[in-house]
């Protein structure tokens, strides 16, 4: 990732792409919302204790939308609920980072077909990065999911962010 | 007491235009009561020195469907200091008419307990309850259309511009 160069290598100073370090930063301090809405909330405890410590990969769990980057929905999201998620998800500082953890978040789970009051996967809600199957994941499975959520901001770039050369994309097909 | 003690008890108190037919095959055993009597029964089970059911179990709704065209709901009674049981049980003809569900009586003048679970029943099957102090919706958001348990209920198609049925996993976000 840095360049090592001979004239700056001995004074202690390294070169280095803005992106990359905005993302190395990002990335190394992906703070979580504590919030949980069913089983798979137990799970995301268990991988923030001592056995797994989620810690150690620089996610600090923060008790204010305000303040986290990542969103777990973990559980199950009722029509009730869903509202409350749309609006702390808005009350989240851009970049945000949606994690969809277990089967009820991705699809509805469980409830795909009688649960009248399921919302049939939090993606019909807010735009979601990153799905983690499971039923509910193993803590193993949600870390899996925010060292894939790495890789993707590893590739972000502040000067063409993805989401604005879709949107340009989109326009020039019409 | 007995089963059939208690029986004959509430059916010398109020003869058989109330006291319907007994339901053995049930756990606890059961009667059924007339649904315009059913506040008189349950008070005569609180008060009697002998029924003594000081405690409302549950309280409970079952719709028969629209081909049998009758709704349900079932009382499960104990004693705590006697500790025997009774399920007592009402029935009411079904109507979809909006602005005019069945009702029954209320209980909760004898057994505050009553009070939330005529409310699931009011949310989850359109049945009234007559005096209930504050007949709400309970699990359900306040504006949902619909009561969930009927079995002719149909899921609304969008519910606060989130799309409500299953289908069309293909493009979820539409």
């Amino acid at each position: 990732m840095a360049e090592k160069s001979d004239a700056f290598g001995q004074g202690g100073v390294i070169i280095a792409k803005l992106d990359d370090l905005i993302n190395w930063a990002r990335l190394s301090s992906m703070w979580p919302m504590s919030f949980g809405l069913a089983c798979c909330a137990i799970e995301f405890m268990s991988a923030g204790a001592t056995p797994y410590d989620l810690d150690r990969l620089g996610i600090v769990p923060r008790a204010s939308p305000r303040q986290s980057d990542v969103m777990i929905v973990a559980g199950t999201v009722t029509f009730k609920m869903a509202d409350r998620v749309r609006r702390l998800y808005e009350q989240m500082p851009e970049p945000r980072y949606v994690i969809s953890m277990g089967s009820c978040a991705n699809c509805g789970g469980p409830y795909w077909k009688h649960g009248y009051h399921v919302v049939k996967g939090v993606d019909r809600v807010i735009p979601v990065d990153v799905y983690v199957p499971g039923c509910p994941p193993r803590p193993e499975a949600l870390i899996g999911g925010f060292i894939k959520l790495q890789e993707k901001i590893r590739t972000e770039k502040m000067l063409a962010p993805k989401k604005i050369l879709k949107l340009l994309k989109k326009e020039k097909t019409v | 007491m007995e089963f059939q003690q208690i029986y004959l008890l509430l059916l010398n108190t109020f003869g058989d235009e109330v006291i319907l037919e007994k339901i053995e095959n049930s756990t606890p055993q059961g009667i059924k009561v007339n649904k315009d009597k059913i506040f008189d029964v349950c008070r005569e089970c609180n008060i009697n020195s002998n029924l003594y059911f000081d405690s409302l179990s549950c309280l409970t709704g079952i719709d028969n469907g629209p081909e049998e065209g009758t709704m349900e709901v079932v009382y499960n009674l104990y004693s705590i200091p006697y500790g025997h049981q009774l399920m007592l049980k009402v029935e009411v003809s079904r109507d979809l008419n909006k602005d005019n569900y069945p009702t029954v009586p209320s209980v909760t003048n004898i057994w505050q307990t009553a009070d939330w679970h005529e409310r699931e029943v009011f949310d989850l099957f359109g049945l009234k309850f007559d005096n209930h102090p504050d007949l709400r919706r309970i699990l359900m958001p306040e504006d949902w259309e619909g009561h969930p348990l009927r079995k002719d209920y149909e899921d609304m198609d969008k519910y606060h511009g989130v799309k409500v049925p299953y289908d069309d996993r293909e493009n979820p976000a539409v």
